[in-house]
């Protein structure tokens, strides 16, 4: 059976920062297996700029960010599959995959690097009622007909959900010239960046219509218009604000869900709260040799996090293929209170860690005037002041190795708390 | 004298910006970098934006190559830019940085490719 060092399942962000790292971490023998017909994932359809100032100090668009990441593995000549899918990894790392060229193959992979990304909540998981007319987009569907293929998605259009791609579609569908009539969300504040408020919805004078969702669709080949209603405290609509608007075009922008298909064929154990892969510090998963980065890990706000997370899984699976196992570990477990909804990692090694390892967090709700605390074994360790904190703004807190020297830590606990 | 609420929109941090506006003196706090402060200053005097879009490739590996102001334009004139952005078509091969349109709406900023495209 063909066998390479390191086989990476995702050619966007993640995996080719992964593919990156690994390489200067010394491993030639490097397979990147991706579905599109290019390198850049996600990416390639994000148009729009803000992407790269913390990676490159410069503010990009995404495909001049993907095409940095593109260029070094062109430069080093890490090979890469493309209209190639994978259709199962096992939990001992073999990977089978299809495509045109090879047929239906199966190779053995010394570690995996699972960056397959994550895919929209389709309008049967939200179950709005009405037909099946025409013109009923996820956001990112439309933005890539729109982006790549350039077709023109509808004239007059209301967006549910107002994350950061219904944000950035409402501006990118009233830039084409359609009429952008509302954004609908159905919690009490937006899930986006506030740039994307103001230079999406505010520039252009499109109303948000928070704590309201779309109730029916009405249109039979082609939708006609949305009613939308207020919805209470239960997210449940309260009868009586039902309010028509006619349009032509909805789009769904309600969530993102990492890709793990894959992941749950291996039998890799997943956090219910992420939906991706539980890993300990070194972004290794429950599978020994099988590691997880990017948006298939957990869901992310900024690509330059994407990078810099995949980069540290690159290197940790180089690590594992060099035979540089970590040894007489002390795991300590990572507990959230108060708000703080999951952490990644979700398990440290306090002995083996680097010197400082990253914690990326995201809370429950808005917060005002908190304290982020650390606790080792119910000891207090920091306590920083956070005034702002909002479930759409991924957190970071560093763990530092010198910390734990006084001995092991069996939980770790990230709490907020009142100021 | 005015004050005026904004919300920086330079980095993903939308740092809450309170601009003072007193004769010709304009005091920006808030802002936790020099950006935010220029951002509060432009925007209640000269409010500027980068304008994205995209543009038909002819011969290309794929039909549309995403575009950009190199940099930002006055707000007012983003539909302006807009109408000449839709008039134009390319033909592949296209670079990252290639012009497309020398100066849009006479703002003096050029419209570039921000994606590359082989030839088919």
């Amino acid at each position: 059976m063909e066998r390479h060092d390191l086989v990476i399942i995702g050619g966007g962000p993640a995996g080719l920062a992964a593919a990156a790292s690994a390489r200067r971490a010394g491993i030639q023998d490097i397979l990147i297996l991706e579905r599109e017909a290019r390198l850049g994932g996600i990416l390639n359809q994000c148009i729009h700029n803000g992407f790269g100032l913390h990676t490159f100090k410069e503010e990009l668009t995404g495909p001049e960010y993907s095409a940095r990441f593109i260029e070094e593995v062109e430069r080093e000549h890490i090979p890469y599959k493309l209209n190639t899918i994978v259709t199962d990894v096992d939990a001992s790392r073999r990977v089978s995959f299809v495509n045109r060229e090879d047929g239906a193959v199966t190779v053995e992979a010394g570690a995996i690097v699972l960056a397959m990304g994550c895919r929209e909540r389709p309008r049967g998981a939200l179950s709005i009622p009405g037909y099946r007319p025409a013109g009923v987009y996820t956001a990112g569907t439309a933005q890539k007909l729109m982006n790549i293929t350039g077709f023109k998605i509808g004239k007059e259009c209301v967006i549910l959900g107002s994350g950061d791609i219904g944000l950035i579609m409402a501006r990118r569908l009233t830039l084409e010239g359609a009429k952008v009539k509302a954004v609908a969300e159905l919690l009490p504040y937006s899930g986006g960046l506030k740039r994307n408020i103001v230079q999406c919805l505010d520039d252009y004078g499109i109303p948000l219509l928070l704590s309201h969702t779309v109730t029916e669709i009405h249109g039979k080949e082609r939708v006609t218009g949305v009613t939308i209603s207020e919805v209470d405290e239960n997210r449940r609509p309260i009868p009586g604000t039902e309010t028509y608007y006619s349009c032509d075009t909805l789009l769904l922008s309600c969530g993102l869900l990492p890709e793990n298909e894959l992941s749950l064929g291996a039998g890799v154990p997943l956090s219910r709260i992420t939906g991706g892969p539980e890993v300990d510090d070194s972004l290794e998963t429950g599978i020994p040799g099988i590691f997880a980065c990017g948006n298939v890990l957990h869901v992310h706000d900024l690509v330059d996090f994407v990078s810099e997370e995949a980069g540290r899984a690159g290197l940790h699976a180089a690590a594992f293929i060099k035979g540089e196992e970590r040894k007489n570990g002390s795991v300590a477990a990572i507990k959230t209170a108060g708000g703080v909804r999951y952490t990644v990692p979700q398990t440290v090694d306090t002995v083996n860690m680097e010197d400082k390892v990253t914690v990326r967090f995201r809370v429950a709700n808005e917060y005002r005037n908190k304290a982020l605390c650390l606790y080792y074994d119910g000891k207090p360790i920091r306590r920083i002041k956070k005034n702002v904190l909002r479930p759409g703004e991924m957190e970071e807190l560093t763990l530092l190795k010198s910390s734990f020297r006084d001995g092991p830590v069996s939980e770790i606990l990230i709490a907020l708390e009142d100021q | 004298m005015s004050v005026t609420e904004l919300t920086c929109i330079r980095c993903p941090m939308g740092c809450a910006l309170t601009v003072t506006v007193d004769g010709d003196n304009i005091t920006v706090t808030g802002n936790t970098c020099p950006r935010g402060a220029e951002y509060g200053k432009n925007e209640v005097t000269n409010p500027k934006r980068t304008v994205t879009s995209s543009v038909p490739v002819e011969g290309g590996e794929i039909a549309m190559v995403s575009v950009k102001t190199k940099d930002e334009i006055p707000k007012g004139k983003i539909f302006d830019v807009m109408r000449e952005i839709h008039a134009v078509r390319v033909k592949a091969p296209v670079s990252i940085g290639d012009v497309i349109i020398p100066d849009a709406a006479g703002t003096g900023v050029s419209i570039i490719a921000t994606k590359n495209i082989a030839a088919k």
